[in-house]
């Protein structure tokens, strides 16, 4: 087994955690956590592919994930905002509760 | 009567000269326009409505008169006045549609009597309607009809003569059926119409032929009117059936309509029903003006109905259509005689006495000409105005009693309303020398014994004017003497309605003079002769056969009712001695149901055969129209619900359904979704990788 599919495969291991928890948690925090997890596990990959890539002289997928975790950051800003007006709102962070917009 | 022979005046010539002649139409449009404005009033306003046709009726008089003294004026210098003026109303083709108006001595005459008389039974009206709530409405049809009937009387177009004179039958209908509540007043107001209908489809015939014949329908037009020598000798050349000449079958169909107007036989049935309208109507129009325009229609077509006689040979023989206007004349003047006799209405038998009279009339004009008959209609229209306002009067006092045995000893009630119903009484009967009527009747007496044709007219109107005598007389017994057999005491009308009996009791007596056989001052002027006073002629042998009649009827009047201390309940003497004539007299010859059982049965029975015909033939075939329609109309429906509707309800159904499945997805729920996504990816990922495999 090659270093990167050992990379690869913690990566995807890492993916399958956040989406079960992000799928299965009725918690919104816990629902972020698992997004956040699957980000970093799509940073794994990227760094993965990078360093065993062919150009890995280029610092290509070492600028990906420094964009990428930016953007978890924004994201993991604007949610974490969001979740705090939800519980002003109801009292609660239960996502089933948020169903008022529905169709 | 033997008058002097004197040359006729040259006439001047046909054109408008005067302010008056050719502002004539002044006299018949003002009543029309106050009747407009009457109508148009607010509020039924009585004083103003009464003042604008009194008003206006008053200006049309003065009108009349300077018309009359410009042809008097005429008169007097020797000339005869006929001046004419008009319009072209319509231009068809070649030929025109002309109205005009003439004056002459026959319309001068005509508009001083219909205004004069008029504005007097206005006035009364103003006192006899003045408890009734249509006051206005009266007033307004009043005003209308004294307009149109002096259009009839100034009318140089037979045209437009024919248009007022169904303005006056319409007017006719709306007075008589003034009291439309009354069932019996909406009745007579429908009889009258539609009886002088079937005289007016003749006279329109008359008229349509004679323009076909003429191409004009004016009378008189410098020569070319369709009544003047030119168009005469044109009509007398041909011949229509029997020998007859155009001129004088349309003379018969225009004496057809003035026979309907004129309430002759047998056309006389609507005319003592009209007495259903007001007595001032009854008076106005039912007794001075309108029945007279049938007269005033034939003495206006006069040079028609004489066509082919050397002019002014009166007794020299007669044309077909003289002879006929005689013989109706003379027969209903003796038929509607015996009928008055027999009736126990005060108003009846003064119709019945109109319709007699107006006999006298038609058979005066046919057998003596036009002054004669017209001076009788002159006469005749003061003194029945004059009888039918103290009738009026009589059952104003006697609270809307009309029957004359429930009357009785009102001379000393109602002193000045026995006073001038005794003089037109007297001037209809003809009491000799004092009284109008007497020289009127017995210009056409005279005439009918000189008349070389037959003598028997002559022997049917001296019966006539006894049988006049004797029913006048029996009225006034039972009206005015003996005692009070009404159930409340009488009393005399207010002065309003008295002083118009005063004035006309006054002339009543007075215009008798201006006809008399020693000075027919009257007779001159019309024909356009000088007036000679000739005392020659001042008593004729025949004045004694006359004066002789009249008493024999006043005496055996007043031996037979006069005094008598009659109930109301008590058989009529005449029922006790003759009862079959006064059964035949009081039934009116049973000229009603005898059209019953003809004309009217026979006018129901095509009635039904057209109902008949309406419901089963012609309703029939719109019926299957209608249901062949309507079967086409289901079948469009069938396809509108099924084939059309039904594939959009459908499609918009399954858009619903759909719409309802996929509803279901958006439950709001965030874990729900994010499931969703996962599986897309899963999905995404799974096609990527077995397409990435292909």
């Amino acid at each position: 087994m090659t270093p990167l599919a050992g990379f690869l495969l913690v990566a995807a291991l890492i993916f399958s955690i956040g989406l079960a928890g992000a799928l299965t948690r009725r918690n919104a925090i816990l629902v972020l956590i698992g997004i956040e997890l699957m980000l970093n596990a799509a940073n794994l990959n990227l760094i993965a592919f990078w360093r065993y890539g062919p150009h890995p002289e280029a610092l290509t997928g070492m600028m990906f994930a420094i964009f990428s975790i930016a953007v978890a950051a924004a994201e993991a800003a604007v949610g974490l905002g969001l979740v705090i007006q939800v519980h002003r709102h109801a009292h609660s962070t239960d996502l089933d509760a948020m169903n008022r917009m529905k169709g | 009567m033997q008058v002097e022979m004197t040359q006729s005046f040259a006439h001047t010539a046909s054109c408008c000269h005067s302010f008056i002649g050719s502002f004539l139409w002044l006299i018949p449009a003002l009543p029309i326009v106050a009747s407009g404005v009457i109508a148009l009033l607010k509020q039924p306003k009585r004083k103003t409505s009464a003042a604008l046709a009194i008003g206006s009726l008053g200006i049309s008089l003065i009108l009349s008169l300077i018309a009359f003294a410009h042809v008097l004026g005429d008169w007097t210098r020797g000339m005869s006045t006929r001046e004419i003026a008009g319009i072209t109303w319509l231009q068809v083709g070649a030929s025109n549609v002309d109205l005009g108006w003439v004056l002459d001595p026959l319309s001068a005459v005509m508009l001083v009597m219909v205004t004069f008389v008029g504005l007097l039974i206005f006035i009364y009206s103003v006192g006899y309607m003045s408890h009734d709530q249509n006051f206005t409405r009266f007033f307004c049809f009043l005003s209308l009809f004294a307009g149109a009937m002096l259009g009839v009387v100034i009318s140089n177009s037979l045209l437009l003569l024919f248009m007022c004179w169904e303005l006056v039958g319409l007017t006719s209908y709306l007075l008589i059926g003034f009291w439309y509540h009354k069932p019996s007043a909406a009745a007579a107001a429908k009889k009258a119409f539609l009886t002088t209908r079937v005289g007016d489809i003749f006279f329109l015939l008359g008229m349509v032929w004679l323009f076909a014949e003429t191409n004009t329908l004016l009378f008189y037009n410098s020569g070319a009117g369709s009544i003047e020598p030119l168009a005469l000798t044109a009509m007398l050349g041909q011949h229509a059936v029997f020998g007859l000449s155009f001129a004088t079958v349309i003379g018969l169909l225009i004496f057809a309509g003035a026979a309907g107007k004129s309430g002759q036989f047998p056309l006389h049935v609507w005319l003592p029903d009209a007495m259903e309208g007001p007595t001032p109507v009854s008076a106005l129009i039912h007794a001075a003006t309108m029945v007279a325009a049938g007269v005033y229609l034939i003495a206006r077509v006069y040079p028609l109905m004489a066509a082919g006689l050397p002019v002014g040979a009166v007794g020299l023989g007669s044309t077909p259509a003289l002879i006929t206007v005689t013989w109706v004349g003379a027969f209903t003047a003796v038929f509607a005689a015996l009928i008055a006799v027999g009736q126990n209405d005060i108003k009846r038998i003064l119709a019945y006495s109109t319709v007699s009279q107006l006999g006298y009339m038609m058979a005066g004009l046919g057998m003596g000409g036009v002054a004669v008959g017209m001076f009788h209609l002159i006469t005749h229209a003061f003194f029945k105005a004059l009888l039918f306002m103290g009738a009026g009067s009589v059952i104003h006092g006697c609270h809307e009693e009309q029957d004359i045995r429930k009357m009785g000893g009102l001379k000393s009630d109602m002193p000045l309303t026995f006073i001038t119903y005794a003089a037109g009484m007297m001037a209809l009967c003809g009491v000799p020398i004092f009284f109008s009527g007497f020289w009127s009747k017995d210009g056409i007496l005279d005439a009918a014994q000189h008349w070389s044709v037959n003598k028997a007219p002559f022997y049917m109107l001296v019966f006539g004017a006894l049988l006049t005598a004797f029913y006048m007389t029996r009225q006034v017994a039972y009206v005015f003497f003996g005692h009070n057999r009404g159930e409340r005491h009488a009393h005399e009308s207010p002065s309003v309605m008295t002083m118009p009996l005063a004035i006309l009791a006054f002339f009543a007596v007075l215009l008798g003079f201006i006809g008399t056989p020693a000075w027919p001052w009257f007779h001159a002027f019309l024909e356009g002769r000088t007036a000679t006073l000739n005392m020659e002629h001042l008593f004729e042998p025949l004045m004694l056969t006359s004066a002789l009649v009249v008493f024999v009827g006043l005496g055996l009047g007043w031996s037979l009712y006069g005094n008598k201390a009659v109930k109301a309940e008590d058989p009529d003497v005449l029922e006790k001695s003759v009862p079959l004539f006064w059964a035949w007299a009081r039934d009116r010859f049973y000229m009603d149901e005898l059209y019953g059982v003809t004309v009217i049965a026979f006018y129901t029975w095509w009635a039904r055969v057209a109902d008949w015909l309406d419901r089963r033939v012609w309703g029939g075939l719109v019926a299957l129209v209608a249901w062949a329609f309507r079967l086409w109309a289901q079948v469009n429906r069938f396809l509108d619900t099924n084939v059309v509707d039904g594939t959009f309800d459908k499609g918009c159904e399954e858009l619903y359904t759909g719409g309802g499945v996929l509803s279901r997805v958006q439950n709001g729920r965030v874990s729900a979704y994010l499931r969703i996504l996962a599986l897309a990816v899963v999905v995404l990922a799974a096609i990527l990788i077995w397409s990435s495999r292909a």
